[in-house]
């Protein structure tokens, strides 16, 4: 680049923040006939639904939220994680709703994804969670790529520069070459983190776990947060393991709660997610997951729900 | 015609059997033919099995040895290999050394009642050629496979997935590596030497063959002793020159019928013998010796001294009832070792003692038992390890649970863990409130059904699974109260 190009394309990201900055975008914006963009500023930043179906569900808090296209662009690589860390069957909770997974992959297509992937590092063996998951065949049918997760050559070495007490993991490389990546947890009761959601299903885009529980599993949560955060975070509540978490022991343990949330923000759909479970369980206190407190810390989002626009929907 | 029926039928065998223990992605689960070898099945007494086999041999002599033994097609391959590098090779005839055949299977039977279920094992042919397969030839089929999945991914397809390669024991490997160079060895250079002197199987079918209703036979009055037939023979079985055939050693391999320019030689029923059955000496020696033997092995097995050297109780997989039972029937044929999705079974060290060398062990070094997973109880073609169903298997306690405190990261480090509860499927690990909303883990070894999930993600192996010598019953856990669903709303 030479002086003269440098100089234009300064004169001309000038132009453009000035443009932006007088309103002038708005301006703009409000002559597109379509009125999708003209909504954008009611948009919400939390969308809470209840009482539906996991797709209706969706795309009720989608509707809320501006559409899938606030999120994603056409031709984006998507790379989309849910949580199916065991060997479970739908009804049992232990892994995110199928049902989702399919609608969420639908509206990933419709809005133009040039690639769509899905992989979950499990816990369980992972064939088995795949399979009885109902996972990897819903992937499959709606046309998307199951990527496999249970090797360590799948992942790679990455910095992790804001971590405290994780400077570095081993990310699997679909999320380190995608272009951006939706995460969708299932929310569960949790023996250790106490709950697990968006910022616990984390762990399945690492490969070494143990260093996890080694360092103090609540920070490291938070710091793998801060490595390439996602663009979407849409908690499955459909079904709640609302005890003997994150497993299970049987379907006397599963609450049957109908709710999805859906934030952009981790920390606040965590935090709704959080003030919901904790009505199904009440032993545990919403001040003892300290993840949460940890990811605010971090800059990753605010718990102040009062701070953002929530919109709670009932169907 | 009858030579190329038999090797058609042979290569399909090998095939599908070999197949049955490198597959790795589920496809034959089942495998059959691995249920209806000799030694296996002896020694878990299949009545069915051992009947059919049995039946078979008195009707068409050896040809198991021919058909069904892997390592006898083994060895026909390594056979055929040397007649094409070697055009004019030649056997011939050499008599048979019972004392040999029969001494072998004496101290097999002896170590066997003595508890060296090694010994047995280790000659044993399916169980040989079982553990080349798992060690040897698997590894060589995943390597093929993860080259092909690597390949597959960079073009961004994910049909095809790649599967750790391990090393799971050196001992089981070095144990399969030496098989191979020498029965390679022996049957490049000696045919079926192998199968007439050390054999245990050889022997046992060799001693009903002798009786077979059809055999090889050879015309007196059309043969002209031209020992072409003698020269094909790998037993080395044919006395040409007197028209003699040793039945007790011939294979049905059928290589002398298409031999005989004569057309002397068929396979049909017995021509009406009219020699005096001769007394075998040899015979009547090892039965005796066998009677005193079995008479003494229960002393000397109480005088066996029992140090330990390994605090760690080892663990048995479920279904194999207790390190005993596992002890007295399995061969080590590594079927379960090459099925566990988990590769949680392991060969073993000196964990069972000596007699055990080579027996699967539960090691969580690379995963756990899944909870709903119970493969290896259902390929066991020894009755080694009992089948399961998923019902039994969840009831089964091969091991429990032992939890140390002083070394727990929560305890330790104050920080929240609680890996080991999450992997429990039966919370016989939970975790309850410790200091500052910590909560740390209590365990309830009755629950515990020894799946080792534990054990393998904890970070400091704070909790372990100690084996229980015979296994006991897991207890059911308690239901809980249904959560009524009514009474709650967004909550924020």
């Amino acid at each position: 680049m030479d002086r003269r190009d440098f100089l234009k394309t300064l004169a001309a990201a000038g132009a453009l923040v000035t443009v932006k900055s007088s309103g002038m975008m708005d301006v703009m914006a409000s002559t597109v006939p379509s009125g999708s963009q003209a909504a954008a500023a009611d948009n919400a930043d939390l969308a809470a639904v209840m009482n539906g179906e996991p797709a209706q569900m969706l795309e009720a808090a989608m509707k809320e939220l501006g559409g899938i296209e606030r999120f994603i662009k056409k031709g984006d690589k998507i790379v989309i994680k849910p949580n199916i860390g065991w060997d479970r069957t739908p009804e049992l909770a232990g892994n995110t709703n199928p049902d989702l997974i399919t609608a969420l992959i639908k509206m990933c297509q419709d809005a133009g994804a040039a690639e769509i992937k899905v992989f979950d590092h499990t816990c369980d063996n992972w064939t088995r969670c795949y399979d009885h998951s109902g996972i990897e065949a819903a992937v499959k049918k709606a046309g998307a790529t199951m990527v496999y997760a249970h090797e360590q050559s799948s992942y790679e070495r990455v910095d992790i520069p804001k971590g405290v007490s994780l400077k570095n993991a081993q990310v699997h490389k679909a999320i380190i070459e995608c272009d951006k990546w939706i995460n969708v947890p299932v929310l569960k009761n949790h023996g250790g983190a106490l709950m697990t959601c968006a910022m616990k299903n984390h762990m399945g885009i690492v490969w070494d776990r143990r260093a996890f529980h080694s360092r103090g599993l609540h920070q490291c949560i938070a710091d793998i947060c801060t490595y390439k955060p996602a663009v979407l975070h849409i908690v499955d509540a459909y079904r709640t393991v609302a005890t003997n978490g994150p497993q299970g022991r049987s379907a006397s343990d599963v609450v049957l709660t109908k709710a999805l949330f859906a934030s952009p923000d981790i920390v606040a759909v965590d935090t709704a997610a959080g003030k919901f479970f904790t009505q199904i369980n009440k032993n545990i206190r919403f001040e003892d997951i300290e993840h949460i407190p940890d990811g605010q810390k971090h800059g990753l989002g605010t718990m102040d729900l009062e701070s953002i626009n929530v919109k709670r929907v009932r169907l | 015609m009858l030579r190329k029926i038999r090797t058609a039928v042979a290569i399909a065998v090998i095939a599908i059997l070999t197949f049955g223990f490198i597959d790795f992605a589920g496809v034959l689960d089942n495998p059959l033919l691995q249920k209806i070898q000799f030694g296996p099945a002896l020694l878990s007494l299949s009545i069915v099995t051992l009947v059919c086999l049995i039946a078979a041999t008195l009707l068409l002599g050896r040809l198991y040895c021919s058909v069904i033994c892997p390592l006898g097609i083994f060895q026909d391959f390594f056979n055929w290999l040397s007649k094409k590098f070697d055009k004019k090779k030649k056997y011939g005839f050499k008599p048979e050394q019972p004392w040999l055949r029969w001494g072998v299977l004496a101290v097999l039977v002896i170590a066997w009642l003595c508890g060296f279920t090694f010994l047995v094992g280790l000659v044993e042919p399916y169980s040989a050629y079982g553990r080349m397969a798992d060690e040897l030839f698997r590894p060589v089929y995943l390597f093929g496979n993860n080259i092909l999945a690597a390949i597959c991914e960079k073009f961004g397809n994910y049909s095809f997935f790649k599967v750790a390669l391990s090393l799971k024991s050196i001992s089981a490997f070095v144990v399969a590596l030496l098989t191979l160079l020498v029965i390679g060895h022996i049957s490049y250079h000696h045919g079926r030497t192998w199968c007439n002197t050390i054999c245990p199987v050889g022997t046992l079918l060799g001693f009903f063959s002798r009786f077979s209703l059809l055999r090889i036979r050879i015309d007196k009055d059309r043969c002209n002793h031209c020992l072409a037939c003698q020269r094909k023979c790998k037993a080395y079985c044919i006395d040409s020159a007197n028209q003699q055939i040793d039945y007790s050693r011939c294979v049905d391999c059928f290589d002398c019928i298409d031999s005989c320019r004569q057309k002397a030689i068929s396979f049909g029923l017995a021509p009406r013998k009219s020699q005096t059955p001769t007394v075998d000496e040899s015979k009547r020696q090892f039965l005796k010796s066998t009677l005193v033997l079995a008479a003494l092995a229960p002393a000397a097995l109480e005088a066996k001294v029992t140090g330990k050297k390994d605090t760690r109780v080892p663990m048995s997989p479920p279904g194999s009832v207790s390190h005993r039972n596992l002890l007295n029937h399995c061969t080590s044929c590594h079927l379960c070792v090459s099925k566990c999705p988990s590769h949680v079974l392991k060969p073993a060290g000196m964990e069972y003692g000596l007699g055990g060398i080579m027996q699967p062990v539960m090691k969580f070094d690379e995963g756990y038992c899944n909870y709903d997973c119970n493969l290896c109880s259902q390929v066991c073609p020894a009755g080694a390890i009992k089948p399961l169903t998923v019902e039994e298997k969840h009831k089964t306690q091969p091991g429990r649970v032992v939890f140390d405190i002083n070394i727990c990261v929560v305890n330790v480090n104050r920080t929240s863990c609680g890996a080991c509860a999450e992997h429990c499927p039966v919370q016989a690990i939970h975790m309850v409130p410790f200091q500052g909303g910590l909560t740390i883990p209590e365990t309830t070894p009755d629950l515990c059904v020894g799946c080792g999930g534990c054990e393998f993600i904890c970070p400091v192996k704070a909790v372990h699974i100690e084996g229980n010598p015979i296994h006991l019953e897991a207890k059911a856990p308690q239901q809980d109260t249904v959560i009524e669903t009514q009474d709650f709303d967004f909550g924020f």
